[in-house]
């Protein structure tokens, strides 16, 4: 869990929420850590919470080894809801 | 070299694995702890230990957040639940490791106990929502990553008056455990663990910066270099620490700049420091009681401090009898040390914290490198426990 998982930002929500984009899964979580965050953004999201900006690349790095590790489906999962 | 198949860039892999071997002085040991679980699963996952010459060796940390919290807190939790007859958040990772006489969330939660699984401090919030009449507490637990959003809950609960809403915090700090692993005379005594150089956590450092390891690199004298957890990423770091280990350097070097800078994030660090203090002293498992290691909620903020708000009692806490977590987390030992490693102690049925977490050494060790260390080793020693 002291891992991270990317994602885009596909929409901007009251309150510092936005709405991300995750292998096809849409999820909302809290923006209040950064900065100026936009649509499209492609943002290190936490326990709910974006962390950092990354670029397009590293995001689609980090997803590509995180799916090759088999730790990006035990990832997803956990952020989707599902019970362990 | 099989497992160079694994890397997406074998190539690269194979060249970084040559220059370590042509750099590494073979009159030399090179010792290299990395602290942060993602490494240890990405060592593991792509055997990038079996690519070092045999005097580079990884020596795997205490960088899981469920591995090194005392059973005393997670029985502290229990009681929460139990006595206090709140409704208890906690993280997914936390829920199978067990306390004292084994008994872990999950069994609590079986025997009545309302304790509820999340994926974010957001969900908490909305359960204190939900349940005006009952006291929600939320079970604070990890490193920098996960304190930040903490925080944001504890003034978000201020802000619309959430008063059934505390937080049992247990929030750790990174850079005293990595000081505390080289100072502590225990550790020292205990003897074995030699570490040369610190491969530095990856997301736990786009929170905080590089900046935080630079006194300790100098007051220790020990190299730091921040790693991203890519495969390559870790050998990459092996070698700029390597490198420094020949210069005699001690110095903080970034590997991982695509995503940590030195600073870090500066907002977040704002928000943690507006709700926490420093805590005089905390437990951990396997290291003991680390001087301001651990963070608590301010005073501003004791309305949402539960520990404030419960009155928790004193308990002996108790390990399962013979797991080696503690060691292993000293880096002074290895899973497979363990004599109920394999046998007894499985991810399914887990003894001890490091087999819970798939970032736990044990379970690691586990998943992946089981079938890689001579396989005999584990049930021969329980086979001759038992005969003894
Ligand atoms: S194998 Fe199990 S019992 Fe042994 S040290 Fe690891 S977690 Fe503890």
């Amino acid at each position: 869990m002291c891992l991270a998982i990317p994602a885009k930002v596909i929409a901007l929500e009251a309150n510092d929420m936005a709405v991300v984009a995750l292998e096809g899964v849409k999820k909302r979580i809290s923006v209040v850590l950064l900065d100026e965050v936009a649509v499209g953004d492609y943002v290190l999201i936490h326990v709910g919470y974006a962390l950092h900006r990354v670029s397009p690349e590293e995001a689609a790095r980090t997803l590509a080894l995180m799916a090759e590790a088999g730790i990006l489906k035990e990832e997803l999962e956990e952020i989707t809801g599902s019970e362990a | 070299m099989k497992y160079v198949d694994e890397f997406r860039d074998g190539g690269l892999a194979e060249n970084l694995a040559a220059r370590i071997k042509a750099e590494a002085q073979p009159d030399r040991t090179y010792h290299l702890m990395e602290f942060c679980g993602g490494h240890t699963h990405a060592i593991f996952r792509y055997g990038v230990q079996d690519l070092m010459p045999d005097n580079v060796k990884f020596v795997h940390g205490p960088g899981c957040p469920v591995c090194v919290l005392p059973v005393r807190r997670l029985d502290d939790a229990v009681e929460l639940a139990e006595r206090h007859g709140v409704i208890l958040c906690s993280y997914g990772d936390m829920m199978r490791v067990p306390g004292t006489k084994q008994r872990s969330l999950i069994r609590a939660k079986a025997d009545g106990a309302d304790i509820r699984m999340v994926y974010s401090t957001i969900d908490a919030l909305k359960i204190a929502r939900d349940n005006p009449d009952r006291q929600v507490v939320f079970f604070a637990i990890g490193f920098e990553t996960t304190t930040p959003p903490t925080a944001v809950a504890i003034r978000q609960a201020e802000a619309e008056g959430l008063e059934n809403f505390s937080v049992f915090s247990n929030h750790v700090l990174t850079p005293s455990a990595i000081g505390h692993i080289l100072e502590s005379p225990e550790v020292r005594d205990l003897g074995t663990v030699r570490i040369d150089g610190f491969l530095g956590p990856s997301h736990v450092s786009s929170v905080i910066g590089s900046e935080p390891y630079e006194f300790f690199a100098e007051e220790f004298a020990k190299p730091v270099v921040i790693a991203g957890f890519e495969p390559l990423d870790v050998m990459q770091s092996a070698l700029m620490l390597i490198r420094q280990i020949n210069e005699g350097r001690a110095e903080v070097e970034n590997e991982y700049t695509r995503v940590v800078t030195r600073e870090g994030n500066l907002k977040a660090q704002k928000l943690v420091s507006e709700v926490f203090e420093l805590r005089q002293s905390f437990e951990w498992r396997g290291l003991g009681e680390v001087p301001y290691s651990a963070l608590r909620i301010r005073d501003t903020y004791a309305a949402f401090d539960a520990e404030k708000r419960f009155e928790i009692s004193e308990k002996q806490s108790r390990e399962v009898k013979s797991c080696e977590c503690p060691a292993i987390l000293r880096g002074v030992k290895k899973p497979t040390d363990c004599k109920l490693f394999g046998t007894v102690c499985t991810p399914d049925n887990p003894m001890g914290s490091c087999m819970v977490s798939s970032e736990g050494a044990c379970a690691a060790y586990w998943t992946y490198g089981r079938f890689r260390e001579p396989q005999k080793t584990a049930k021969e020693k329980a086979s001759k426990e038992v005969a003894a």
